[in-house]
């Protein structure tokens, strides 16, 4: 094969086969993608969670990660956060012509990596390649199912006053990973995108507690969307303790330097419980043993008071509204 | 972070939020001229850690909220031009112009980049030799050095194909109009940080001589903010204004001279259009005739159809002072950050953005 | 017109020099601060150092803060 994606890899004909069977299958290999039926089949009973999403991040490769762990690892998430645990996984990437080979290998042993380590299946997928410059390199799209135990109700919906508001860990670590490759801004650090497969943390969580009321993971637009969604959704109100917020200090400095507020700076293996505050200690010891958790901490609580609008007490005492990101997160001078 | 953390200590700034309040005796009105300032006053609560015998206002800082509405268009008209590659900050991208905006364009396929830098606009022009640069030259005294290097660099370099769209404006011009033009009485000036590490505390003397209006250089972390209230309440209390730097850790009195030699070959001081305000004498940057070969304004010719403005817009009151963002019909209802009608929505040393962000619960977002 | 954040210059190369803040580092150009030195804190603003930061005059605010602070703590 040559060195990289022709049009003829996406035709379908001889070059399509030998792309799935030399450079993927190999890989991700299991008893119903070894198929290669037009579906994949598998048994399932109880609630199912489903779900997509379509991953196009750019740069490909960045420091923690590539789009192809991303897409795992999103998807997976995804599920989990409704209490799901996750089991298959459907993969489509549509290819930019000339996209390299060794390139696409990397990240399809990233996908098998990331999916090993969820352990999650890929049953069924797709590849096509379109024109140079209808695509940015590579766009992958992954959809999953998971199962739901019975009893189980992890709604962004069930917010209640009272309840705990617990985050896994440190904030603003993805999205600043990323920004760091982008030409122009030309810092560099150590620091890696926490891109990661949440489900395990979550089974852990549910299994100290059956008082988990929501789980969200604050992706794009941050913590400060997520919190908002979550106050909407369940029509309540959320004070959340600036000082509580774990921050990176290299996160800090790049948020400094280039004029944003890590709160709305998005992250890719973090989640926000909201919780029965009754099994807090508990919940806070479980995230704690695991290695995604580690920095959990409780950042705020659920009231009744201004329904639909996230406070933040500020570290110096005022407080001040937190609203949703709008637009884009661009860097500002002033 | 060195020389931040500790100017964000909470038990300095409960010490200083009570010796303000027990110095203030009366009603004092202070005003920042700093977008930087305007933002860090809304995201401390810096309104809730003084006494309400203090009010303040924010005037014309944002450099992107005073940019006129004409210089906007002809920057889009610019970035249509064929071969040609815009450079702008980022907060520019989102404004609305008469008719459409930088990101339109952009949506419309017109090449435009976001840059941290001129730096980083010049080595794009390098990379494209093919093509023109124009960097959108925005921003008050504190950047108008650093696009006078790049422009120096430029030539030094012999790159032929970088181009300035000098819209810099001048930081005390602007306070002398609006204190000429007493819609508002102050009391005092929170005096830019950044600015006057550029120009030093010297331009500032006319304000307490000609006005009698306090002058205290701030810098731009809760408790450089609140040290300068702090002086600034000293002085009007006692009735003797003056200019202080309450920021000498960044400001010394004849502030930058490289910078200010650079800018000064660079640059010459003409009229300015500033959105809200107008014309004001003496307060623009424009490219001198050496370097006319790096002026967009040489280099380019566009025609323009007349500007307008948004209906019902007030961004020109709250630029000047004159209205708080809640006082503004659109605020929050039909102008959000996510359909600005305004600058002052779009940026995020906006006043209305700022305030939309971080206002309190009672006075946020119009609701 | 003021987002300039201190950071500590970690080497000098003719104009330019390499800053670092809490593990952060970034190549600034010192065009406009060419008396810096390594060792030196300076203001980056949009890629420029503008200013450099007078450390003295840092801990004399720092000083006077705390002093405010303890007389108000009398009350």
């Amino acid at each position: 094969m040559d060195d990289s994606i022709l049009l003829a890899h996406g035709s379908g004909g001889k070059l399509s086969h030998e792309l799935v069977e030399k450079k993927i299958l190999p890989f991700l290999a299991n008893p119903a993608l070894n198929k290669l039926d037009d579906s994949a089949i598998f048994e399932a009973s109880g609630r199912l969670a489903f779900t997509t999403d379509s991953y196009v991040v750019n740069p490909i490769f960045f420091p923690g990660g590539d789009i192809g762990k991303l897409a795992v690892c999103g998807t997976v998430n995804d599920l989990a956060m409704n209490g799901a645990r996750p089991q298959y996984l459907s993969l489509s990437a549509i290819i930019e012509e000339g996209f390299l080979l060794s390139e696409l290998e990397q990240i399809v042993q990233s996908i098998k990596k990331a999916a090993e380590e969820a352990e999650v299946s890929i049953i069924t997928g797709d590849t096509k390649v379109v024109n140079k410059g209808q695509a940015d390199k590579l766009f992958i799209t992954t959809s999953g199912v998971g199962i739901i135990s019975p009893g189980v109700d992890i709604s962004g919906a069930n917010a209640r006053a009272g309840d705990k508001v617990l985050l896994s860990g440190t904030i603003g670590d993805h999205g600043i990973a990323i920004m760091s490759q982008r030409e122009g801004l030309r810092f560099s650090m150590a620091l890696e995108s926490d891109c990661a497969p949440l489900n395990k943390l979550v089974s852990q969580m549910m299994e100290v507690s059956s008082r988990i009321h929501c789980l969200r993971d604050p992706t794009r637009g941050g913590l400060a969307t997520t919190l908002n969604e979550l106050a909407r959704q369940s029509k309540v109100g959320i004070v959340v303790e600036e000082a509580k917020v774990p921050v990176k200090e290299e996160v800090k400095a790049a948020c400094e330097l280039l004029g944003l507020d890590p709160v709305y700076v998005a992250n890719e293996g973090k989640l926000v419980a909201v919780i029965d505050p009754t099994d807090t200690d508990k919940i806070l010891g479980q995230m704690r043993k695991n290695i995604y958790g580690r920095d959990a901490a409780i950042v705020g609580e659920v009231t009744k008071e201004h329904p639909g609008k996230v406070i933040m007490k500020t570290k110096l005492g005022p407080s001040r509204i937190v609203d949703m990101l709008s637009g884009e997160l661009l860097p500002r001078i002033c | 972070m060195k020389f931040i953390d500790e100017y964000q200590d909470n038990k300095l700034a409960r010490g200083l939020a009570y010796k303000i309040a027990q110095r203030s005796t009366k009603t004092i009105r202070l005003m920042e001229f700093c977008g930087g300032h305007t933002h860090a006053i809304l995201r401390y609560g810096i309104r809730q850690l003084v006494p309400k015998t203090v009010e303040m206002r924010s005037g014309p800082g944002c450099p992107v909220c005073v940019t006129a509405t004409a210089d906007l268009d002809k920057a889009i008209a610019l970035a249509h031009l064929p071969d040609v590659i815009i450079t702008t900050f980022g907060d520019m991208i989102r404004v609305p112009g008469s008719y459409s905006s930088l990101q339109q364009a952009k949506a419309e396929g017109a090449d435009i980049r976001i840059v941290y830098s001129t730096i980083d606009a010049v080595e794009i022009a390098k990379a494209n030799p093919w093509k023109s640069v124009i960097f959108i030259g925005i921003g008050f005294e504190t950047t108008a050095p650093t696009i006078a290097a790049s422009i120096l660099k430029a030539q030094q370099e012999k790159i032929k194909n970088f181009n300035v769209l000098s819209l810099n404006k001048l930081t005390p011009p602007v306070m002398k109009a609006l204190l000429d033009s007493g819609e508002l009485k102050l009391d005092g000036i929170i005096g830019p940080g950044h600015v006057s590490v550029i120009i030093g505390s010297h331009p500032y003397e006319f304000i307490p001589r000609d006005y009698g209006v306090a002058c205290v250089i701030s810098g731009f972390e809760p408790l450089d903010i609140l040290l300068c209230i702090d002086k600034l309440m000293e002085q009007i209390e006692k009735g003797e204004p003056k200019v202080e730097i309450a920021y000498p850790r960044g400001v010394k009195p004849e502030g930058n001279r490289k910078a200010r030699q650079l800018m000064e070959k660079v640059f010459e001081i003409g009229e300015a259009n500033w959105r809200g305000i107008g014309i004001v004498p003496q307060s623009g940057l424009k490219v001198r005739g050496k370097y006319e070969r790096f002026d967009a304004d040489k280099a380019f010719s566009v025609s323009l159809k007349p500007p307008r403005e948004p209906e019902g817009c007030r961004c020109g009151d709250v630029i000047r002072g004159a209205a708080m963002p809640p006082e503004c019909k659109l605020f929050g209802k039909v102008c959000t950050p996510e359909s600005p009608v305004g600058p002052c929505m779009v940026s995020s040393e906006g006043a209305c953005a700022a305030y939309y962000q971080y206002g309190t619960p009672e006075n946020s977002q119009g609701a | 017109m003021c987002l300039a954040v201190p950071v500590k210059i970690v080497s000098i190369n003719g104009d330019e020099a390499e800053t670092e803040i809490a593990g952060v580092r970034r190549r600034v150009s010192i065009a406009l601060t060419p008396e810096a030195k390594v060792g030196d804190y300076v203001l980056l603003h949009t890629g420029y150092a503008i200013g450099v930061i007078d450390e003295a005059e840092a801990e004399e605010t720092l000083k006077l803060l705390e002093e405010i602070a303890s007389l108000s703590e009398v009350h």
